[in-house]
């Protein structure tokens, strides 16, 4: 059999992104049909600049979910090696598919361990997926419990957060990823401290938000709190503890599901990272909304400060937060690609498109095919969430 | 060109259209407008907010941004085709020979270029003149805005002068190449009232001086009367009437414009025996105007079939000079048929003392230095001995201009701040020391507050409803969501708004609705005490009336205290049983209405009165223009705090204004003014307003 | 004034005594320690053999203790063994066990040994440090009037298509990090089988085999235009977006004010509101900005010598961090801590200074 040309190589990538396609003309029609019943989301479809960007991230998001723990679009396994297609270049036959029952080509060639490019960016894409938008979460919910109390009362609590986010973010990132992200560290259990700390504010979060709301009603209040804090208290619990790790709070029948140390720094120090930036933002914005004529009504009826803080400053906070939220995964995408880049964190072999990057750029002038797809997929995705934020933007300004 | 060798109508507006494009549809914002100013004339161009007076001030500047676009009619100044201009040579014209004043004096000067820059600027574009002489010119102007020490302005930054100031710069650049056209939009909007008469009677003096014809756009009636000599009145993007300032005052030929004059409170109007006519409805939106009249629908005269129905023409008035109206019905209309006065209510029965307030206090520190922190701490007064008392049932109006400290005053009532010292009295208990967090329900829900802003006072991301049910869970009424929902709609009753509206998001209501909202908001736990604070100033004019009368009908009916603040004295007189008036954190006078509105009068009571510009032509008023600005609350003169603008301070003896503040002193039984002035000075004070004999 | 910037050095001072210390709470970890001792020592040493290394070497004194000998405020280790010999933080060959000073720590210029490079802290620093500067500089050069020409560009007429050309430039390049836009132009311009360098040589437009080198080592002795060129633009490309956006924000907010609605109905030309009157306070904001990129491009200079080999600053910290190397590490970690405090001072500084709003009250 002869490689496959360039043009072949296209076809057959555009076909093995079919469910891709499928699912995006999808969530693009009923979008548009509704999209004056949408809100905000549907008016991202009356903005070009966010129609691209939406279609570059959700490209990502499907290739992701269905490519990821789903298995479909790849072509070989990400990890297998096959001996004899080592730094191949794209469209390369592999012998004997036939009798393996594997495809037929490389895609995207081989890389400098004989294994495929196609399907190695195509998994990496469910790493960035899994661990960004979540990660990025996390930090808002750090910074927003932080940043609302920050602005909202002043004084000598505004100036000891603003001093420690100022000190993180004084710190140059990668100088902390190197301290921060090494087996040794792993080893003394810092992490999943740092973690035990992080990620307890969403608990405090979601608790003082239903408080604050409920508290003249206690028939609803107390059951609704007890509910949601077993919830989240066991998903808490279950993420930071690990049975033979420093934090083994919970027995191992009731521990549901344990995040590998290597995995849980990662998704640690980028919460870390992003953290005090959300913070500055939400304390600037806070102190701009509480000057409204509608929280000094709040607080004439004797609102608590949670409640002002909750339920009348955030929500109108709600329009720059999203914005930022976008464009805050595209920057821990980059985080996340840098800590590949210099092989922190992750394991060696993860198809993760920093660590590919990594591996790649050892042979560039040689073999560009193994570093150039996963360099193209980051940007792609990094650049659709850019456009996504400056099209909500830009809507959300208008009338 | 040369500027003088033209005689014709200065500007000739004939059949003008503009509209707005947006990706939707395309906004009407002026249509069919027509309009001629001559030489030296003032013309006046009323309306309320949304009707397209700015527009047509931005359509003969040619200024009207990527979406707006002139679709129809002319713009002739001195005879030539603005419309048909290239851009050099509407270059050329503008600033030169058309100049503009806005309403935001600091928003207009650029803060990182000095004021003698940006004034000399303007010859040495248009003339070409050379610094130095443009040096000259513009002292000499900054001279004829009545500006102190000249040389020292031109070399500031705009932010380092006052309101005011930044005002007079602002028109001292307008007249730096002596324009032929002046257009003013809405120049006094942002300033207090006793500023703005200064600015006012500088831009009338200077017109005369300088032959200048001027547009003068405004929302203010008593304002135009005072500058004009012509009016027209828009509504919703067209002219309705149009003519010379007394025929359109006092022979009115356009409902609308009777509607108007009918709701805005001159002197005479009474809340119990003439109360305001407020008008019906509300203010079309652009996209929803109705086919015929823009009127009709809240028109009292509206007759289907004729007024909703084709395209209605301006008409000449016979007899009259210039003097045109947009009505089909206006020769029918028998203009002086007496008003239809709903009946008059009974005065309510004022009840006990509810609120006592003795020697209140409040004193800040603040940083002398804001940017750098640290420094000294400079103590601002915010209140100095404020003492008075509130009954049921009674309006109090607290009245002042910016920094008087009225809205301090409102605070530390409400809790938010504690009182440095002194009492507050509710019901006989002390609260002064209480802070809201620790206030019982019964308290926090008596005294409840309106504020200014409908656009700030509710909480733009939940609904109307859930706003109304939230403070009454608060103030814990009703047992369970069920009964507070029904009590929601009662509440949407008492403030006459649809019940609908309990689904909707504020972004969906017009102003007065929200205001409306805010209202049934304060008194959902049953307010005794209601602190309003200028709940209807940032409202339109006819919106105002309607406002104000259910302010006052639920007050009535509910017996409550109203704390009105405001300084807008026409209002003031119109619903107030006491007034009390404010200047920098001192009450200078304290009395029934009838008492403070007529002499003796604190002279800063007489010169706010005279300030107040009434839409009345048969009022005449005493010429009082203070000098400079009010004086910043951080550093206030010595002794009485008025002495440093106060006309009768040589009629006290020894200098004792500048040395020490004046005792409260009682002149009549509950009439108290805080002045040293002799009593027969005080008994030579004559009325500031006084009704022309008919 | 004064006394602001007397505030500000307060609080840098403690800003940086903070993150030292922090560095070296995370670098003297029991298990970092033991990879020290294991590198510089022997690979197979027992647990015992680690504890007499590192206690001989004052590693096993209290973490205070330790930061205060660092720091040169309490006095410097000694250790004497079993054969009677001193050993001292400030021993060393030129000073005796009688002759060493008490402290020597950072205050008296003491920055302590690099473990990688076995040379003195502050020489390693002081030399790679200046080759990142020439690196700095350039990008600054390079990146600086890029971005607000673009800005400027853009924002002076909204909604133009100047304007969203230009923006989605600016787009594209903050989501270019630096190690895929490099990667990138080695593939297009420094590879002698892709790109364009094959063809240019093909056609004797240039006589080496690529157009730009994928490397930049022999810039550290001598720079040209072609071994810098790559690592400069890509580090100033990244930054040039940001800047860029922030620039045309704020001069599109700028040109909506009424001051300038007020300049052009005075009759004032466009090129003259654009110079006259809007740049100044169009400018204010973006400085902030790049005053406060500096620190971030630290990132970028990381990332770039790690993929030129560049032997800067920055490859130092890699190198530093991955071996644990601690003296090294702290003050490469109280240099770039320096820089960030610096830059953020200068921002202010020349924030108050553009801004005649603030500078007078």
């Amino acid at each position: 059999m002869e490689p496959l040309s360039w043009g072949a190589i296209t076809l057959r990538m555009l076909a093995q992104f079919a469910p891709v396609w499928i699912a995006l003309i999808a969530t693009f029609t009923v979008s548009i049909i509704y999209k004056r019943k949408l809100g905000l989301y549907g008016k991202l479809f009356d903005s070009t600049i966010g129609m691209i960007g939406f279609g570059l991230v959700m490209f990502w998001v499907f290739t992701a979910i269905l490519g990821g723990p789903m298995d479909m679009i790849v072509t070989h396994d990400a990890l297998t090696q096959i001996s004899g297609l080592k730094n191949k270049t794209p469209g390369v036959v592999v012998p004997g598919a036939q009798e393996n029952g594997l495809y037929s080509y490389y895609l995207l060639g081989g890389d400098n361990l004989a294994r495929d490019v196609f399907s190695r960016m195509v998994k990496g894409s469910w790493v960035v997926i899994a661990i960004a938008p979540l990660a990025t979460l996390f930090a808002f919910m750090v910074g927003i419990t932080l940043g609302l109390p920050a602005g909202y009362f002043g004084g000598k609590l505004d100036t000891a957060l603003s001093f420690f986010a100022n000190l993180i973010l004084a710190f140059p990132v990668i100088l902390l990823f190197y301290l921060l992200v090494t087996p040794e560290i792993v080893e003394t259990g810092i992490p999943s401290y740092m973690a035990a700390v992080l990620f307890i504010f969403p608990l405090i979060f979601a608790t003082v938000l239903l408080n604050s709301r409920y508290h003249t009603q206690p028939r609803i209040r107390t059951p609704l709190l007890i509910g949601v804090l077993v919830v989240l208290g066991w998903l808490y619990l279950s993420t930071i503890s690990e049975v033979g790790s420093k934090i083994a709070i919970l027995p191992s029948f009731l521990d549901g599901f344990d995040v590998p140390g290597g995995i849980l720094v990662v998704f640690v120090s980028v919460v870390f990272v992003n953290s005090p930036t959300v913070f500055r933002i939400v304390r600037s914005l806070a102190l701009d909304i509480k000057t409204r004529d509608y929280v000094a009504a709040a607080q004439t009826r004797g609102e608590g400060a949670w409640y002002i803080m909750l339920w009348e400053i955030l929500p109108n906070a709600r329009g720059p937060l999203i914005v930022d939220f976008c464009l805050r995964i595209g920057y821990t995408t980059i985080l996340l690609g840098t800590l590949g880049f210099f092989g922190l964190g992750l394991p060696p072999e993860s198809p993760d498109w920093g660590s590919t990057i990594n591996e790649g750029r050892k042979l560039l002038s040689i073999y560009l095919h193994p570093a150039l797809p996963p360099a193209l997929a980051l940007l792609s995705l990094v650049l659709g969430l850019n456009l996504l934020a400056d099209g909500l933007r830009e809507e959300s300004l208008r009338d | 060109m040369t500027k003088s060798d033209y005689d014709g109508p200065i500007l000739e507006i004939d059949k003008l259209s503009i509209s707005f494009f947006t990706r939707l549809r395309e906004i009407p914002a002026v249509m069919d407008f027509s309009c001629v100013v001559q030489p030296g004339e003032a013309m006046g161009l009323v309306g309320e907010s949304g009707c397209g007076k700015s527009t047509v001030a931005l359509g003969v500047m040619q200024d009207l941004g990527v979406n707006g676009r002139i679709v129809g009619g002319s713009i002739k100044f001195k005879g030539r085709d603005l419309n048909a201009m290239s851009q050099e040579e509407l270059r050329a014209i503008r600033g030169s020979e058309i100049a503009m004043i806005y309403q935001e004096p600091m928003a207009s000067l650029n803060p990182a270029m000095k004021i003698g820059n940006q004034l000399m600027e303007v010859p040495m574009i248009h003339e070409g003149t050379s610094a130095a002489d443009a040096y000259q010119m513009a002292l000499e102007v900054v001279t004829d805005v009545k500006l102190p020490d000249p040389e020292r302005i031109l070399k500031s930054y705009p932010h380092q002068l006052s309101g005011g100031q930044q005002q007079r710069i602002v028109i001292a650049m307008a007249l730096m190449s002596k324009p032929a056209l002046l257009i003013l939009d809405e120049p006094t909007t942002a300033l207090d009232v006793t500023v703005e008469a200064g600015i006012v009677q500088l831009v009338k003096d200077l017109g005369k001086k300088y032959g200048t014809s001027m547009l003068f756009i405004s929302h203010n009636l008593g304002l135009v009367l005072e500058t004009c000599d012509r009016i027209c009145v828009m509504y919703s993007g067209e002219a309705v009437e149009t003519g010379s300032i007394e025929d359109v005052f006092d022979k009115m030929q356009h409902p609308y414009t009777q509607a108007l004059f009918r709701s805005i409170p001159l002197p005479g109007a009474d809340k119990n025996t003439h109360p305001l006519v407020a008008i019906p409805g509300n203010f079309p939106l652009p996209h929803e105007r109705p086919s015929g009249c823009n009127f009709g629908p809240r028109c009292d005269y509206f007759e289907a079939g004729r007024c909703d129905t084709g395209h209605i023409r301006m008409d000449e008035i016979a007899g009259d000079d210039r003097h045109g109206s947009r009505c089909v019905k206006f020769r029918e209309i028998d203009w002086d048929a007496p008003i239809t006065v709903g009946e008059a209510k009974e005065k309510a029965e004022i009840g006990k003392v509810v609120l006592k307030m003795d020697n209140l206090k409040k004193y800040y520190e603040v940083a002398a230095n804001a940017l750098f922190g640290g420094g000294d701490k400079k103590v601002v007064k915010a209140n100095e001995t404020l003492s008075f008392e509130a009954r049921e049932s009674e309006t109090l109006a607290i009245v002042g201009e910016s920094g008087c400290g009225k809205s301090t005053f409102a605070k530390v009532l409400m809790g938010l701040e504690t009182a440095t010292d002194g009492e507050i009295l509710l019901d006989g208990n002390n609260i002064e020391d209480i802070p809201i967090q620790d206030r019982g329900t019964d308290i926090v829900s008596s005294i409840q507050m309106v504020f200014q802003n409908p656009f700030d006072t509710l909480n733009p991301s939940m609904t109307v409803g859930r706003q109304i049910v939230r403070a009454l869970e608060i103030f814990g009424i009703g047992a369970n969501d069920a009964e507070r929902q029904q009590r929601t709609l009662e509440l949407l009753d008492l403030v006459k708004l649809p019940r609908e509206f309990s689904e909707r998001m504020p972004r969906q209501l017009s102003g007065g609705q929200k205001q409306r909202v805010g209202i049934a908001r304060a008194f959902a736990g049953g307010a005794r005490i209601v602190v309003a604070d200028e709940p209807v100033s940032a409202l339109d004019v006819s919106v105002q009336a309607a406002v104000t009368d259910l302010l006052m009908e639920i007050q009535r009916e509910e017996k409550t205290t109203l704390l009105f603040i405001s300084h807008d004295l026409s209002i003031v007189r119109y619903l107030a049983d006491r007034v009390m008036v404010m200047y920098l954190g001192h009450v200078v006078e304290l009395g029934d209405t009838d008492q403070v509105f007529s002499p003796p009068y604190h002279p800063y009571t007489e010169a706010l009165l005279s300030a107040v510009p009434i839409a009345d032509t048969s009022v005449q008023k005493q010429q009082i223009v203070l000098d400079g600005d009010i004086p910043s609350a951080m550093n206030p003169p010595t002794g009485c705090p008025f002495q440093t603008r106060c006309r009768w301070k040589d009629d006290v003896a020894d200098g004792l204004c500048d040395i020490d503040v004046p005792p409260m002193r009682t002149l009549a039984d509950g009439h108290q003014i805080k002045c040293h002035l002799p009593a027969e000075v005080l008994a030579r004070m004559e009325p500031v307003i006084k009704m022309a004999a008919e | 004034m004064l006394q602001f910037i007397l505030r500000r050095l307060g609080t840098m001072v403690l800003t940086a005594l903070c993150l030292t210390f922090i560095v070296f709470f995370l670098t003297n970890l029991a298990p970092n320690l033991e990879k020290v001792a294991k590198t510089q020592g022997n690979a197979r040493m027992s647990d015992q053999d680690v504890n007499s290394w590192l206690d001989k070497r004052g590693y096993l004194a209290p973490l205070p203790v330790k930061y205060g000998q660092w720091l040169g405020i309490l006095p410097g280790y000694t250790h004497q063994d079993d054969d009677g010999v001193i050993t001292g933080r400030c021993i060393s060959k030129d000073n005796t066990a009688q002759t060493a000073p008490t402290f020597c720590g950072v205050l008296q210029g003491h920055w302590g040994l690099s473990t990688v490079f076995r040379k003195p802290v502050l020489s390693v620093i002081s030399e790679r440090l200046a080759l990142t500067g020439w690196l700095m500089m350039w990008v600054m050069i390079v990146m600086v009037p890029g971005a607000l020409i673009i800005g400027v560009f853009a924002g002076m007429r909204e909604g133009s298509r100047t304007d969203r050309s230009l923006s989605t430039v600016s787009i594209l390049t903050t989501a270019t990090p630096e190690y895929v836009s490099g990667v990138i132009f080695i593939a297009l311009l420094a590879s002698s089988k892709f790109g364009i360098s094959p063809l240019l040589n093909e056609w004797g437009w240039i006589e080496t085999k690529t157009l730009f080198k994928g490397t930049a080592t022999s810039a550290m002795k001598e720079i040209t235009f072609v071994n810098f060129f790559l690592p400069v633009i890509t580090i100033a490309l990244y930054g040039m977006g940001y800047i860029a956006r922030m620039t045309r924000a704020s001069m599109t907010e700028v040109m909506t004010a009424q001051y300038i609605r007020t300049a052009r109905l005075k009759g004032v030309s466009f090129p003259a509101i654009v110079m006259k009157h809007a740049l100044r306070n169009a400018l204010i904001a973006p400085f902030t900005v790049i005053m406060l990129q500096i620190p971030w491009l630290l990132n970028g200079v990381v990332i770039v010598e790690t993929l030129f080999n560049y032997k800067g600053f920055g490859w130092t910290l890699v190198q530093a961090a991955g071996n644990n190397d601690i003296e090294l590490l702290l003050g490469v970690s109280v240099v770039s801590v320096v820089v960030v405090l610096v830059t953020q001072l200068i921002s202010d500084i020349g924030y108050v200074y553009l801004n005649p709003r603030i500078r007078i009250s």
